[in-house]
């Protein structure tokens, strides 16, 4: 089968299990609809003001359509840095980059920058900055000449991600804490619902970063074999790795902005789908935005239900279901090395 | 015949010793040139520069001083697709963290005629299945690269070079990891390939004999400079190897071809013989 087949083929089965786990996202939750009831709010036959429409229309559709958009992001953001560093434990939060976007989302807010779309996208901004600086502060701890090296890259991340997280912590002390409203619970992964004009600046920046890493795929594959390798075969490698590298860094900033650093979604659904569907990345980016899409909708579908009428921080399935990964993943790949 | 790749007065210095064989080495006023259509050889002792001006050729790394030219033009005005497009290297250690399949390295190569495409065309498909049955790899086609045996991963590198349908074949170290039957079919098929095809190629080897017996001309390199260039029963003399190899050499004639062949005059070291 070809590659443009097999990549239709995994479009279309992905595609279809989005719908049904959004389908069951949008059927569940912790006010008692029936079926019935969520069916009228969706086909627009129940009231404007009525319960089950402002549930089903306003709380809980906004909510799947942004886990769909954040999962997606980050698994994409994962195959990304995964490409760049030829690493398959290179993912936003183990690098760190989740976490200087996260600071750069705390500055914006001690500027005040609100609810308003505008605001939205200047926190958007000041995220994607603060990915910016910790994924080249990473780089240029972790870069020796001939490569990066598996050990010094995961440990640059670590004190990257250490260092932003205290940095949020001494601004969260000293700054009026009212001014920093939720920045608790937010720092954990929070699905909240999100008006429908910052949900389509959400989307637009999330499918910029999309497009960019998926443009640059085929090279990312002649990446793999190395950089000498690549350049041999007529790849521009310093041009690529600037560009990636700038792409998986919108996309984590912009997950983080609109919903908080989310971890290891970047890690465990590269790797599902790497065992699906091979190494090629002209496939995996693409599936890579719907897969993602589906394993933090299903995600935070548990997290609402769970311990329903409370909530879990959806962060904190997603860290269950990548910790055992990367540990797997750890063992398996570099036994050898490590 | 026409110039197809020229070296004038390149220099080269890495700028940070690297953990390489190379290890901060430097290239000094080298300048040759290969003709079109022949096959060209380098030579020379470990960590005289052979890699080093492989990488200058391919623009790995650009001149210090001095510029290298393919068809005259500087490489520096090359992008690096125009550059692949006409050369090819088949490198010395295949990669291995990434389980690509035989097939889609092979396709690999046909990547600098279509950057913009996102998937290999028909054309780039049917090209990449002859250049695999050409090195007889197209029965391995879908296997991982890492199932493979050294000698067959080899002949999956060349078959993604000759996908490339480069004018330039480079060969860096191609016997390295074969046997001795793989060791003939790629003499043969270097052979092929240039008088079939009219590909020059370009054969960076420490096997002296391999490189006498397929090569038009030779390059002898030592320590970053130029010792020798010429065919090679003028390469090849006792005095020239012995001074650049630093040991002593017995150069005798392969009585089948006429071409030099080298061999060590291994020192007696055990009393009594």
């Amino acid at each position: 089968m070809s590659a443009g087949r097999r990549l239709a083929v995994a479009l279309a089965v992905l595609g279809a299990t989005l719908a049904a786990v959004a389908a069951v996202s949008l059927f569940v939750g912790s006010a008692a609809l029936s079926p019935g009831a969520v069916a009228r709010a969706l086909s627009g036959r129940a009231g404007a003001e009525s319960v089950e429409s402002i549930v089903t229309l306003q709380i809980r559709l906004p909510r799947v359509a942004a886990a769909a958009l954040a999962g997606g992001a980050l698994a994409v953001a994962g195959v990304a840095f995964q490409g760049l560093t030829r690493n398959p434990l290179a993912e936003p939060a183990v690098l760190g980059v989740s976490s200087g976007a996260a600071f750069g989302v705390v500055v914006a807010q001690i500027f005040g920058l609100g609810p308003s779309v505008l605001a939205a996208l200047g926190v958007a901004g000041f995220a994607f900055a603060g990915a910016l600086l910790a994924a080249a502060a990473v780089y240029l701890i972790a870069v020796v000449p001939g490569g990066l090296s598996i050990q010094t890259l995961l440990l640059a991340g670590v004190i990257v991600g250490i260092f932003f997280t205290s940095a949020i912590t001494v601004l969260i002390s000293i700054v009026d804490f009212n001014r920093l409203g939720g920045v608790v619970h937010w720092l954990l992964g929070n699905l909240a619902p999100i008006p429908a004009g910052s949900l389509a600046l959400f989307a637009a920046l999330a499918l910029l970063g999309f497009w960019l890493v998926l443009r640059h795929a085929r090279e990312l594959n002649l990446l793999a074999l190395g950089e000498e390798a690549a350049v041999q075969l007529g790849v521009d490698a310093e041009r690529l790795k600037r560009r990636v590298f700038v792409a998986a860094a919108l996309l984590t900033g912009t997950v983080v902005a609109f919903t908080g650093p989310i971890g290891f979604v970047g890690l465990v659904v590269p790797h599902l789908l790497r065992g699906l569907l091979g190494q090629d990345n002209r496939l995996l980016v693409p599936a890579a935005l719907v897969g993602g899409g589906i394993f933090l909708l299903a995600a935070d579908t548990l997290a609402r239900n769970l311990i329903s009428p409370a909530e879990l921080s959806v962060g904190v399935i997603t860290s269950f279901c990548g910790a055992p990964v990367f540990v797997y993943l750890l063992r398996t790949r570099y036994r050898v090395s490590l | 015949m026409s110039r197809l790749v020229e070296f004038a007065g390149v220099g080269f210095t890495y700028a940070q010793p690297e953990r390489t064989r190379e290890g901060g080495f430097t290239l000094a006023d080298v300048s040759f040139a290969i003709e079109a259509g022949e096959v060209f050889g380098v030579i020379g002792p470990n960590s005289a520069g052979k890699t080093t001006l492989l990488r200058l050729l391919t623009r790995v790394v650009a001149p210090e001083r001095g510029e290298v030219r393919l068809e005259g033009r500087p490489l520096s005005r090359l992008a690096h697709a125009e550059l692949a497009r006409r050369v090819a290297v088949v490198p010395q250690d295949a990669p291995r963290p990434f389980p690509f399949s035989v097939e889609q390295l092979v396709l690999m190569g046909r990547y600098p005629h279509g950057p913009g495409r996102f998937f290999e065309s028909p054309e780039d498909r049917a090209l990449a299945r002859a250049a695999m049955a050409a090195t007889g790899v197209l029965e391995l086609a879908a296997l991982p690269l890492e199932q493979l045996s050294g000698g067959e991963r080899q002949r999956a590198m060349l078959a993604r070079a000759l996908a490339q349908a480069p004018t330039l074949l480079v060969l860096d170290e191609p016997t390295s990891h074969l046997d001795l039957r793989y060791q003939a079919e790629t003499a043969a098929l270097i052979q092929h390939v240039n008088a079939e095809r009219g590909v020059t190629v370009l054969l960076v080897s420490h096997d002296l004999n391999l490189a006498a017996e397929v090569c038009d001309r030779l390059l002898l390199l030592s320590r970053g400079r130029v010792a020798r260039v010429g065919a090679p029963a003028e390469v090849l003399r006792r005095e020239a190897l012995e001074a650049v190899f630093g040991c002593e050499v017995s150069v005798d004639v392969n009585p089948a071809s006429g071409r030099p062949v080298v061999q060590v005059a291994w020192p007696r070291v055990r009393a009594g013989r």
